[in-house]
């Protein structure tokens, strides 16, 4: 009768592999998942509304500050000057800095500088107040030539007649520049995410009414852990949902590739020329998986935690609402410290689990070092465990109803030896 | 005294334990236990749903939980199948303390039945054996099996919501059996059958016994569990007061005397015991100890006219009102009125 080949017992992943592929099946075979794939219309025109908004941050994060590499008398007065000034023109002058570099260098090579992409100026000024020079990209340059030259004129005179022609010296790019670009490439990375999880993870949250209506749950709640129950779900909507993604980016695909030139003349957007981001395009994309399925697995396991203590499914769609604005927020969060690197904000937005994918994508965007990715990869797998073994913990006591003295006996080490 | 090593009464029950009887740590026939539960203590909300239940099964046996709706049975099962921790006591399974940890040798029917609507049959009861550890393939084939078996091969490809809701009970009941679990633990398995396929689970639990299988289930009927187990424990209240083999319950009752009589009154009535209840052209009561000998000499010449008179032995219905009480025995009545059992 007993076949003992097989072990006495499923190991926790094991567990939630049977519950992973069930759960896979039967929703990938349903009729539903047909208009779960026309969901994204929604977003789409959601995506539309909010670029709008990004815009608006990216043009805040356009950079005001113009180094200073004159002599040192000149910087100072330029400096001085600028100040004077800024208060009646608040916004349309550059804030004019030293450059530190400069003063400890006397051969200081303002375009080698620039080139080599250090520092965070929008250009370097050099020359003299009489013969400014600025050095940066050719759209900085745009922006800063007339006021650098009007500093320049209050620097000569109080009230000057005439105001020096500031010459031009383009560099090809700079940190400023390709950091203002490439607050581009964050901000769709994460409006992206953003979507993706908005629109994939809410699905989670009814996924436990089934077995708690049909009472599955018993049933499995006898078999195997509840936490390998939890996980299962969680991994079986994350393969539906790269189902799902995959279908839609072949879609995408496709649609750019036949009407791409259409599409970039009424939108007035050439994804095309997107700026390629801080780690590379390939790594880029692949840091892009790795934090959807995080972002994915966070939000779930909280979803599905929320979810499994609703009692039916009207309360699921009540509770659907504050789940949206939750992720909201916490897209708000890591959007608002895009251009803030090294902040105290954008540091929180990354330790906090949630916002974390968000702000770390986005971080990949704009700054080359992977290893800050491997840590935060580490961190929200380790949330998400986090998260599963507390939900399901709740899920136990709270709908299950179960006490906790085994726990605290195999604590105390009571265990009785198998 | 040693619960886990005694068939035991329950705390508060100062009867002294049944010697020879098959229920220790190690039976009288040597088998081992399937299941040891000792002082399992559940609480919801503040009330207390189980208190102090004590249960030993042997391997192999077939064994009933008996006793009204809301006594505690199925808390007592879910805790120790594992699907709740007791706030207090011990449970073990086969010597393990965490029935997960030997999830591949239990199978469990719950008294709510579950199983995902949009399922074919085949694949619900593969489902369920791959939960236990079973490879989906080897369940796909057993299921086969078991439906042609069962007379439900023509509804292998049916999804659960065509299904009638016996044959829907069938197929959990395979999906529980599916993996050939060494225990089979079944709550309230009778309810909503019809008296046919009442009888048909009667003999797939007697077959497993034979197999080996430890049986264990709930009931509140207690003809079920008189005919099957060998084994019962009887809940109220959330208390066992008595767990122990059924012929051992039914022992603790004297002998019923039926006596119908010619004469309705005269000398003879002396000759009866005082517990003697008149029902009818009937008297009922206990076998005196002294025998029937001195009895049916009184009622002789004391000229009652016998008419009939029949010696029963006490069942496990009489046991039940010894053991719990009028009041439990009077619910657990109409609880089998209720549902049809």
């Amino acid at each position: 009768m007993i076949d003992t080949v097989i072990r006495p017992r499923l190991s926790a992943m094991e567990a939630a592999w049977v519950i992973a592929r069930r759960d896979f099946v039967a929703v990938l075979f349903s009729r539903a998942f047909l208009f779960f794939l026309l969901g994204p219309l929604f977003p789409v025109i959601v995506g539309g509304l909010a670029g709008s908004i990004g815009g608006e941050v990216q043009r805040e994060a356009v950079s005001y500050e113009v180094g200073v590499a004159m002599s040192a008398e000149d910087t100072a007065r330029m400096v001085a000057a600028g100040e004077r000034l800024a208060p009646q023109l608040p916004f349309a002058l550059p804030r004019l800095t030293p450059v530190p570099q400069a003063a400890a260098d006397p051969v200081f090579d303002a375009r080698a500088f620039m080139e080599a992409r250090q520092g965070n100026y929008a250009a370097i000024l050099t020359g003299t107040p009489q013969f400014p020079k600025l050095v940066g990209t050719e759209g900085q340059i745009a922006r800063w030539q007339g006021p650098v030259g009007l500093i320049a004129g209050h620097t000569l005179a109080a009230e000057p007649a005439a105001f020096p022609a500031v010459s031009a010296d383009l560099v090809a790019t700079s940190a400023a520049d390709e950091r203002t670009t490439r607050i581009q490439t964050a901000q769709i990375a994460q409006m992206l995410l953003f979507l993706l999880t908005m629109l994939l993870a809410g699905m989670v949250l009814s996924n436990l009414v089934e077995e708690k209506a049909n009472k599955i749950i018993e049933i499995l709640a006898a078999a195997i852990p509840m936490d390998a129950v939890f996980l299962g779900k969680l991994f079986a909507m994350l393969a539906v949902s790269f189902v799902g993604i995959a279908v839609w980016g072949t879609a995408g695909f496709v649609l750019f590739g036949g009407a791409g030139e259409v599409i970039t003349r009424v939108t007035g957007f050439d994804i095309a020329n997107l700026p390629a981001p801080a780690v590379g395009w390939p790594l880029f994309v692949l840091l892009g998986i790795l934090y959807f399925a995080m972002a994915y697995l966070l939000l779930g396991a909280l979803f599905l935690t929320i979810g499994s203590m609703a009692s039916s499914v009207r309360e699921v769609q009540t509770l659907s609402m504050p789940v949206t604005m939750l992720q909201l927020m916490v897209f708000f969060l890591a959007a608002y410290t895009i251009n803030q690197p090294g902040s105290g904000m954008e540091m929180a937005a990354i330790a906090f689990p949630l916002s974390s994918p968000f702000a770390m994508l986005a971080r990949a965007a704009m700054e080359p070092q992977l290893w800050t990715h491997a840590l935060a990869l580490g961190w929200q797998a380790l949330a998400v465990v986090g998260i599963v073994k507390a939900g399901s913990l709740l899920f136990r006591k709270r709908v299950m109803k179960s006490g906790g003295a085994g726990r605290e006996k195999r604590a105390k080490g009571l265990r009785t030896p198998a | 005294m040693d619960m886990a090593v005694s068939d035991h009464m329950a705390a508060g029950n100062d009867r002294p334990d049944i010697q020879g009887a098959r229920f220790s740590a190690v039976p009288a026939d040597g088998r081992p236990l399937a299941i040891e539960a000792r002082g399992l203590v559940k609480s919801f909300d503040g009330t207390r749903a189980v208190d102090g239940v004590d249960i030993s099964v042997p391997e192999g046996a077939i064994y009933g939980i008996l006793g009204p709706n809301g006594a505690g049975k199925t808390t007592t099962l879910r805790m120790l199948l594992g699907i709740i921790d007791p706030d207090a006591g011990v449970r073990r399974v086969f010597g393990h303390d965490r029935p997960h940890d030997i999830g591949r040798l239990i199978g469990y029917l719950p008294e709510e039945r579950g199983l995902y609507p949009s399922m074919k049959c085949i694949e619900a009861i593969a489902f369920m054996g791959a939960l236990r550890g079973l490879p989906l393939k080897e369940g796909r084939k057993r299921a086969v099996a078991l439906l042609e078996r069962h007379g439900l091969a023509h509804a292998a490809d049916r999804q659960i919501r065509q299904l009638s809701k016996g044959m829907a009970q069938t197929v959990q009941l395979l999906g529980t059996l599916v993996h050939e679990p060494r225990l089979v633990v079944l709550d309230e398995p009778f309810s909503g059958l019809d008296a046919i396929n009442q009888g048909k689970l009667e003999m797939m639990i007697r077959a497993l016994a034979d197999d080996g299988v430890t049986v264990i289930f709930s009931t509140h009927v207690i003809h079920h569990a008189e005919r099957l187990c060998e084994g019962v424990a009887i809940i109220a209240g959330g208390k066992v007061p008595y767990a122990g083999s059924v012929e051992a319950a039914r022992d603790r009752i004297p002998a019923q005397v039926r006596l119908e009589t010619r004469a309705r009154e005269g000398a003879w009535l002396a000759a009866l015991p005082p517990e003697t209840r008149r029902n009818g052209d009937f008297f009922h009561f206990p076998l005196p100890e002294s025998g029937i000998e001195p009895l049916l000499k009184g009622l002789i010449e004391g000229e009652a006219g016998i008419l009939s008179l029949s010696i029963e032995r006490a069942g496990l219905h009489d046991a039940f009102v010894a053991i719990a009480g009028e009041a439990a025995a009077r619910q657990l009545a109409a609880d089998s009125e209720e549902t049809g059992a």
